[in-house]
């Protein structure tokens, strides 16, 4: 199969976890990050359920010399810690806890809320210009 | 259902996110490349100059609203709740757009295909945005506007 037909099926495999796990309502993300209000627990049974095809998948790839359906892995270091990493996340974090709302998600929700989501990934899409624009 | 937490979904949560890293795996084992959607998201938009082949993140977005479409069409619907005022919803965009193409990664790139890879990297960047996360929320909280 062609390399875009696998990210397809990727694609939609996740868009239809992301849905059917809950993790497409921002609320029920809000309600995970609200410690001191109704806390919802789902997103941790969702994060934990991620972990482990790709826990045997990871295990599977460093035995192969190059992936099934391209010519060799492009994947990025692992041990890079600086301030651009720690302030990136501490931002995304915040417009995080904002909106409830995760890249993911917020395009999954195009197809689910379109109203509602186009406006967050519009906005999305403004901040990545102007993190390419600030770093010119 | 847990008595403790009645909203909460862990039998949907834990299925689902089996989904989300069987995804993930298509695209590591399959194509070589992290399942980050931030990152494919840029490359697909124009937004990113290094990366995977433009088709190739292209297809993978369309695919995330596609898959969605799937699970509302077969269950009857899938039930979201959204701010009623825009501005949260454009701020938080804002920032989390920016934010991931600084730190590199969101949930599902530094989260998922990072932590369980053990990346010092991604488990330092999830543990800065989900402290981030709850610190925000806790603001809003005690700022009344939650």
């Amino acid at each position: 199969m062609n390399r875009a037909g696998v990210a397809l099926i990727a694609g939609l495999l996740f868009g239809t976890g992301l849905a059917f796990s809950g993790m497409a309502d921002p609320q029920r993300v809000q309600s995970f990050l609200d410690l001191f209000g109704n806390w919802d627990p789902t997103l941790a049974f969702v994060m934990g359920g991620a972990m482990i095809p790709m826990a045997i998948a990871w295990v599977i790839q460093r035995r192969l010399d190059k992936p099934f359906a391209d010519a060799h892995f492009d994947l990025p270091g692992t041990s890079r810690i600086d301030g651009k990493l720690a302030s990136g996340a501490v931002l995304f974090g915040m417009g995080w806890g904002i909106s409830g709302l995760c890249p993911g998600p917020a395009l999954a929700d195009l197809a689910l809320a379109p109203g509602k989501a186009v406006i967050v990934v519009l906005a999305m899409l403004g901040g990545m210009i102007a993190h390419r624009v600030a770093t010119r | 259902m847990i008595p403790v937490f009645p909203h909460a979904m862990p039998v949907e949560g834990f299925v689902g996110g089996l989904m989300i890293g069987l995804a993930a795996a298509i695209m590591l084992l399959g194509l070589g490349r992290i399942a980050g959607v931030s990152g494919l998201a840029a490359r697909a938009t124009g937004l990113a100059d290094t990366g995977a082949p433009r088709v190739v993140a292209a297809a993978f977005i369309l695919g995330l609203p596609l898959g969605a479409l799937i699970v509302s069409m077969f269950t009857g619907g899938v039930v979201t709740h959204f701010p009623d005022s825009p501005l949260p919803l454009i701020i938080g965009g804002l920032l989390v757009g920016f934010g991931t193409r600084l730190g590199s990664g969101c949930t599902s790139g530094h989260g998922v295909c990072g932590m369980s890879r053990l990346s010092r990297r991604s488990i330092v960047a999830t543990a800065v945005f989900m402290g981030a996360g709850f610190a925000t929320v806790a603001a809003m909280r005690a700022g009344g506007i939650l």
